[in-house]
C-alpha cells in the first residue's frame, strides 16, 4: 500500500467478505451532522428567535399593565409574585400554536425536504439504511423541538426573575415553595411539554415520508393539530376526547400544585406517547418500502 | 491497490467476471413496463456505456441496481453481492451520480461533502477533511469549495456530484449523464477522469445520450430502447455487427463496381474518382485482393465503420432522441 493510499483513508486491513469495516461512533457523527443541518438553516433559527421573544413580550406587557396579585388568568396573575411563572405562562401561550408549528416545520421537512432536493437518493446510496436515516432525522427534529421548549423556558425564567424577582414560588394551590423547588418544577413542565410534542413530531415525520413536498407535510401536520383542538372543544364527544392528542397537553399545571397527581401526569403523557409509537411505526413501514424516485 | 486486490480475491469465484450483473430484471409502473427482462453484464474493469433515448429505462435500471427501487422480477448482483439485500455491505464501494447532482443549497460544497462522509460508517472520520479536499481538487472545484451550493453554476454542481462519488476509493462508479451541463473543457476533463479511474481498476457504468462521448471512452456498451436491452458487448463487437462500408479510391469506378457486384457487394455511392460499397461482413483485404487481381488500380481503400448513432438508428428504426 502506498502512502497515497494511507492518505486517502484506506484501511490497512483487507475488507472482509460480508459487512465491511465500520468505524465506531457513526450514529454520533450522523447525529451531529444532522444537528448542524437543522440549526444552520436560517428558517429554523428565525423560528427559535420568535419563540425567544414570546416570554419577553408577555413579561413586558404584564409589567406595564401590572395587574394586582391574584387577578387575571391563573398563570399570568401569579407572575408579579414570582418571575419563574413567566416561563410557565410563555409555554402555555406557545403550546397551542407556536411550538406545534415549529415542530411541524422541522419534522415535516425531515424526509420530504431531502426527497424534494434529491439528497435522499445520495444518502441512501452512501449507504445509510432507511431505518438509520429515519432515526437520525427524527433525533434531529426532536432535538430542535427540545431546543424550542428549553429556549422558551430559560428565557422566561431569566427574564421573569430579572423583572419580577425570585421570591418563594407561590403555587396554584396557594402554597409557597423554595426557588430551587420551583426550578425543579419548571424542568418537569418542560419535560412534559416535550412529551406532548413527541406525538405531533411523529405525525409530521409520517407525513414527511408520504410526500416529496415538505410544505405539504408541514401543512398537513398543522391541520391535524387544529382538528384535534376543534374536536377537543366539542363537549358532546365526552370521554372520547381524552384520546385526543391535544386533550392533555396543558395538564402540566398539575406540576404547579403542592400535591402532584402522578396518575394525571402519566395519563397525560401516555396519550402522546401512543401517538408517537403508532405514527413512528407507520413512518418506518413507509420508509422501508417506498421507492425513491426523487 | 492492495485493498482492491484483496476484495477481488475474496469474491473471486462468484463474480470475478462481472462487477454488475442482472438477470431478467423487470420493473413495471402500472401497466407500463419500464424495465423489461434486462440482463446487464458489466465486466470488471470495463467502462460500460449505457445508452438509450430518454424514457428507455436507463435511470430506472440504475435505481434498481442501487436499491432505490424494488424490482418486480429478476435478480441483481453488485460486485458479487445480491442487491438490494446487500446494500449496506456493498454500496460503500460504489460511487454514484444519479440523475444529476443533488445537495443542500444553503451548505457550501465542502459542508455538503462532509455531510455525505459523516453518514458513511466505513470511512475514517480522521481522514475526512483530507479526502474531501482531495476529491474537490480532483474535479477542479477548489476555488469554489467554500461557496454556498446555491451559487454554483450547473457545471460546478456536476463537478461537486463527481467529487461526492470520489470521496473514498470505489470499485464501481455509476455515473448517470456525468457530462451534463459541462463545457467542452469540463467534458474532456471528465473523460480523462473516467479513463484514469478505469486504469486504476475501477469499473465505470456511464449512461449518456451523447453517443460520440461514449464512443470515445467506453470499452463496452449496452443499448436500451423501450425498457429492453437490445444489444450489449464490447464496443468493437457491437459496432462490428453494424453494417460497415468500404470506400475505394480508383480511376476505374465502373470496372470496380462490376467486380464488387461479382462478390455480392452492393455499391451505394459512386463518384468520378471513388465509390462506396456495403461490406456485408467481408474482410477489407479480401475485397482489395479481388479488385487488384481484376486489374483495378486501387489508390486507396478505407473502411467506414458505422458510428453508434447510425447503429442505434438501425437497431431501433428511430432517431436517438425520440422518446419511445
Amino acid at each position: 500500500m502506498s502512502s497515497a493510499d494511507l492518505a486517502l483513508g484506506h484501511s490497512s486491513r483487507p475488507e472482509a467478505v460480508g459487512r465491511p469495516l465500520h468505524y465506531r461512533g457513526t450514529l454520533a457523527r450522523q447525529y451531529v451532522n444532522e444537528l448542524a443541518l437543522v440549526f444552520r438553516r436560517k428558517r429554523n433559527i428565525a423560528m427559535l428567535l420568535i419563540l425567544a421573544v414570546v416570554p419577553i413580550l408577555i413579561g413586558t406587557a404584564v409589567k406595564l399593565s401590572s395587574p394586582r396579585p391574584g387577578q387575571g388568568p391563573p398563570l399570568i396573575g401569579q407572575l408579579t409574585d414570582n418571575g419563574l411563572f413567566l416561563a410557565f405562562a410563555a409555554l402555555t401561550i406557545c403550546l397551542p400554536v407556536f411550538l406545534p408549528l415549529a415542530v411541524a416545520v422541522v419534522a415535516g421537512d425531515s424526509i420530504a425536504g431531502e426527497a424534494n432536493i434529491g439528497t435522499l437518493r445520495y444518502l441512501l446510496t452512501v449507504p445509510v439504511s432507511r431505518t438509520r436515516m429515519l432515526i437520525v432525522k427524527s433525533l434531529g427534529a426532536l432535538t430542535y423541538a427540545l431546543a424550542c421548549i428549553l429556549l422558551v423556558t430559560v428565557v422566561g425564567m431569566v427574564f421573569g426573575v430579572a423583572i419580577f424577582g425570585s421570591h418563594g414560588v407561590t403555587l396554584l394551590s396557594g402554597d409557597t415553595v423554595s426557588f430551587g423547588n420551583g426550578l425543579a418544577r419548571a424542568a418537569g413542565v418542560a419535560a412534559y411539554v416535550f412529551v406532548d410534542l413527541l406525538g405531533l413530531a411523529a405525525i409530521a415525520l409520517f407525513f414527511s415520508t408520504l410526500t416529496e413536498v415538505p410544505v405539504g407535510a408541514m401543512a398537513a401536520t398543522v391541520v391535524v393539530a387544529i382538528i384535534f383542538a376543534v374536536l377537543d372543544s366539542v363537549p358532546q364527544l365526552g370521554g372520547f376526547r381524552s384520546l385526543l392528542l391535544t386533550h392533555h397537553w396543558l395538564d402540566y399545571d398539575e406540576l404547579l400544585r403542592s400535591t402532584i397527581s402522578a396518575r394525571t401526569l402519566l395519563h397525560g403523557m401516555f396519550v402522546p406517547a401512543c401517538y408517537a409509537a403508532i405514527f413512528g411505526t407507520l413512518a418506518w413501514a413507509r420508509t422501508s418500502n417506498a421507492d425513491v424516485t426523487a | 491497490m492492495t485493498a482492491l486486490a484483496a476484495v477481488t480475491d475474496e469474491t473471486a469465484d462468484a463474480a470475478t467476471t462481472y462487477a454488475i450483473r442482472t438477470v431478467g430484471l423487470t420493473r413495471r409502473f402500472g401497466s407500463h413496463v419500464a424495465v423489461n427482462e434486462v440482463g446487464l453484464q458489466v465486466p470488471r474493469g470495463a467502462i460500460y456505456g449505457f445508452l438509450g433515448p430518454n424514457g428507455s429505462g436507463k435511470t430506472t435500471t440504475i435505481r434498481l441496481l442501487l436499491g432505490l427501487m424494488t424490482a418486480h422480477a429478476g435478480s441483481i448482483e453488485l460486485l458479487g453481492v445480491p442487491m438490494p439485500s446487500g446494500a449496506g455491505q456493498v454500496l460503500a464501494r460504489v460511487g454514484t451520480l444519479i440523475e444529476g447532482p443533488a445537495f443542500h443549497p444553503y451548505l457550501t460544497g465542502t459542508q455538503n461533502l462532509r455531510r455525505l462522509d459523516a453518514f458513511d460508517p466505513t470511512t475514517d472520520p480522521r481522514t475526512s477533511s483530507r479526502r474531501i479536499a482531495h476529491a474537490i481538487e480532483r474535479v477542479g472545484l477548489t476555488s469554489a469549495a467554500a461557496k454556498n451550493y446555491r451559487r454554483y453554476s450547473l457545471g460546478m454542481k456536476q463537478r461537486l456530484g463527481l467529487a461526492a462519488a470520489l470521496l473514498r476509493p470505489r470499485d464501481v462508479l455509476v455515473l448517470d449523464e456525468p457530462t451534463n451541463g459541462l463545457d467542452p473543457q469540463g467534458t474532456r476533463e471528465v473523460r480523462t477522469l473516467v479513463r484514469e479511474l478505469a486504469a486504476d481498476g475501477t469499473t465505470v457504468l456511464v449512461s449518456s445520450h451523447l453517443l460520440a462521448e461514449i464512443e470515445q471512452v467506453a470499452t463496452h456498451v449496452g443499448i436500451m430502447s423501450a425498457g429492453r436491452l437490445l444489444r450489449q458487448g464490447e464496443l468493437s463487437d457491437v459496432l462490428g455487427a453494424a453494417a460497415s462500408r468500404v470506400r475505394i479510391d480508383t480511376p476505374d469506378v465502373a470496372g470496380a463496381s462490376r467486380l464488387l457486384a461479382e462478390i455480392g457487394c452492393r455499391v451505394e455511392e459512386t463518384a468520378p474518382d471513388h465509390l462506396v460499397a456495403a461490406m456485408d461482413g467481408r474482410p477489407p483485404e479480401r475485397i482489395n485482393e479481388h479488385l487488384v487481381r481484376g486489374g483495378i488500380a486501387v489508390r486507396g481503400l478505407r473502411v467506414e465503420r458505422a458510428g453508434l448513432e447510425d447503429f442505434f438508428v438501425e437497431l431501433t428504426g428511430e432517431g436517438f432522441d425520440v422518446v419511445r
